[in-house]
């Protein structure tokens, strides 16, 4: 629909969309609420489940426009870009948004060079002002807070997981789907393999409510283990420092901060992590911030929530079990 | 193989920011600038290439004012062979699609095998430049590659780019766009020797009018730069470890909400 807030679907590749999207979702339909227009959303893939379907519009999706195909699967960006575009020509969309992901970034990337459309990355807030969309999102090792806005539309943006607040849940809501054909552009990367990661059973790092992280304090490899027996207990991800990272502790993915992932989760507990600005500058947007360091002058302690002053071999099997008492209740 | 490699002089991490009189930038005076990290790598990466292949040119390619010179500089004491920087105040407020066209013409001029970025530059955090500069010219691309191989003849790469839950192999033909990952390499260090080479090698001012494009305004535009909002002063739990422990998972359910 002409005037439409589109939400490009992030999924697990299995059919079902990441449940990033009930924020996505529910970002579009409060800005179309106040601009006009409805929340569709877009979903290219290879198979979408009947579920996948119904779940978005219980997140808020008035309509599903499903691009189904082969050709959609691996993630290829010419070939997304092109269709998406495509679809945006016909349908005039007034913005289209969607999660960071490491592909759709690119994605969004292409598109918005496709449509010669403005592009602001890892958006932290939207908001419609008048007849303009003003992003807000960080920028300078999240020092600041920039201002954005768009010359025309579609505005094209992608939301940092975890930071916008989902819609209210629709059970039952059922969107309307739609099929539409899109002219189909050549792949011109050609498919390997695909090598996966050794399965943590832990969440994955940027989408976690919850991420528990170590620095040097943990004084080596061997003592993530600690970490880790806490993050199962909470359901957290575990990550890491760039200190850590560096001295060869952990694999870079786990990185926290300006050189390795940007996270935003609900709670952020740091063990042994003294805080250096490239540090802060991956993990200054979460909610609520707790370190555990022996000393007392971290700069970590500026922005903590919460801190405790203490040897965190000593304090982390004690937070462990005290959680474990808190959730088995 | 004849390479680009893009990169962008950014403010050093540890260099303390503030909004400038024009609440749109930041005050320039007493800041220390670097090469943007990612940028490195992707310099490391063209010179690694070039190596291997025993053969071939690097060439630093930079969109920026008169001091981004130093940031070439930098790329050419560290093996670079020639630089061009991109210069006209046409450019100036450029966001990520004026500066994807910019690059693009001159991709299309200079016509290399490979043309690598880094993932993004740390000031604006935009990550978009290798793409869009990818989609104009119509070249495949790869962002945040862990992994790179070129093919003997020079017709193809091999690369793993990361996604979540692992990596994802590709081949691209060539010419094509890579973005840069950490992991990729260890950016080395410049030698003495490279720093007194890179004075005497070639800094090509490029104008856009050299590449043929009128400059068109901005698809993005900055309404104002903003201080953090403050953050609600922290508390020290004091005590024993048991009982703060056992304090703070109280206070993270019952005050904070947080599990």
């Amino acid at each position: 629909m002409a005037g439409a807030f589109w939400s490009v679907v992030e999924d697990d590749r299995q059919g079902n969309p990441k449940k990033v999207m009930a924020e996505v979702l529910g970002e579009a339909g409060r800005l179309a609420a106040k601009a006009g227009g409805q929340a569709e959303a877009v979903w290219l893939t290879d198979k979408a489940s009947e579920a996948g379907v119904k779940q978005l519009g219980e997140w808020g999706a008035k309509r599903v426009l499903l691009l189904e195909g082969a050709a959609f699967a691996p993630y290829r960006g010419e070939v997304w870009a092109a269709a998406l575009a495509d679809l945006a020509g016909k349908e005039s969309p007034k913005a289209i948004i969607a999660p960071v992901s490491t592909r759709l970034r690119e994605l969004m990337a292409r598109l918005a060079a496709r449509l010669g459309a403005g592009l602001s990355a890892d958006s932290t807030a939207l908001a419609v002002d008048g007849e303009r969309l003003v992003a807000t999102r960080p920028v300078y090792s999240g020092k600041l807070l920039a201002k954005m806005t768009w010359a025309k539309t579609p505005w094209l943006a992608t939301l940092r997981p975890n930071v916008f607040r989902p819609g209210d849940a629709q059970p039952g809501a059922a969107p309307q789907v739609d099929r539409p054909s899109v002219a189909a552009a050549e792949a011109a990367l050609k498919f390997v393999e695909r090598r996966e990661e050794s399965a943590t059973g832990l969440p994955e790092l940027t989408e976690a409510e919850i991420v528990v992280s170590g620095g040097r304090g943990l004084k080596g490899p061997e003592n993530f283990v600690i970490l880790e027996n806490l993050a199962k207990v909470i359901g957290a991800a575990v990550g890491a420092s760039r200190a850590a990272v560096d001295a060869g502790w952990r694999p870079h993915r786990f990185q926290i901060g300006q050189t390795g992932r940007t996270i935003s989760p609900k709670l952020y507990l740091g063990f042994g992590i003294s805080g250096a600005i490239q540090h802060l500058a991956g993990m200054r947007t979460s909610k609520v911030i707790c370190a555990i360091n022996k000393d007392p002058e971290a700069p970590i302690f500026k922005i903590a929530d919460y801190g405790i002053v203490g040897d965190l071999f000593e304090v982390a099997p004690l937070l462990t079990e005290e959680f474990k008492k808190l959730l088995e209740k | 193989m004849k390479i680009l490699v893009m990169v962008k002089q950014v403010p050093d991490t540890a260099t303390q920011v503030k909004i400038s009189a024009d609440p749109k930038a930041i005050e320039t005076t007493g800041i220390t600038w670097i090469v943007s990290p990612y940028d490195e790598f992707a310099v490391e990466e063209a010179l690694r290439i070039k190596e291997k292949r025993a053969q071939g040119e690097v060439v630093a390619v930079s969109l920026g004012p008169d001091r981004a010179k130093e940031a070439l500089r930098s790329c050419l004491a560290m093996g670079a062979d020639r630089a061009i920087h991109l210069l006209d105040t046409a450019w100036t407020g450029a966001d990520t699609l004026t500066t994807a066209r910019a690059l693009a013409a001159l991709l299309k001029q200079e016509a290399p095998g490979l043309a690598i970025f880094g993932r993004q530059a740390i000031d604006d955090d935009m990550g978009a430049v290798a793409a869009q500069t990818a989609e104009l010219l119509g070249w495949p691309c790869a962002s945040w590659i862990m992994e790179e191989a070129v093919d003997a003849g020079g017709s193809s790469v091999r690369v793993a780019r990361q996604v979540e839950g692992g990596l994802e192999v590709f081949d691209l033909p060539l010419p094509a766009v890579v973005s840069a990952q950490k992991g990729l390499n260890e950016p080395r260090y410049p030698t003495l020797k490279g720093i007194m080479g890179a004075k005497k090698k070639e800094i090509k001012d490029v104008k856009a009018a050299d590449l043929g494009i009128a400059v068109e305004p901005p698809a993005l535009t900055v309404v104002t730069l903003e201080p953090l909002p403050a953050r609600p002063p922290g508390r020290i739990i004091q005590g024993e470890a048991a009982d703060a422990a056992k304090e703070l998972v109280r206070a993270l359910r019952e005050d904070a909400k947080a599990i």
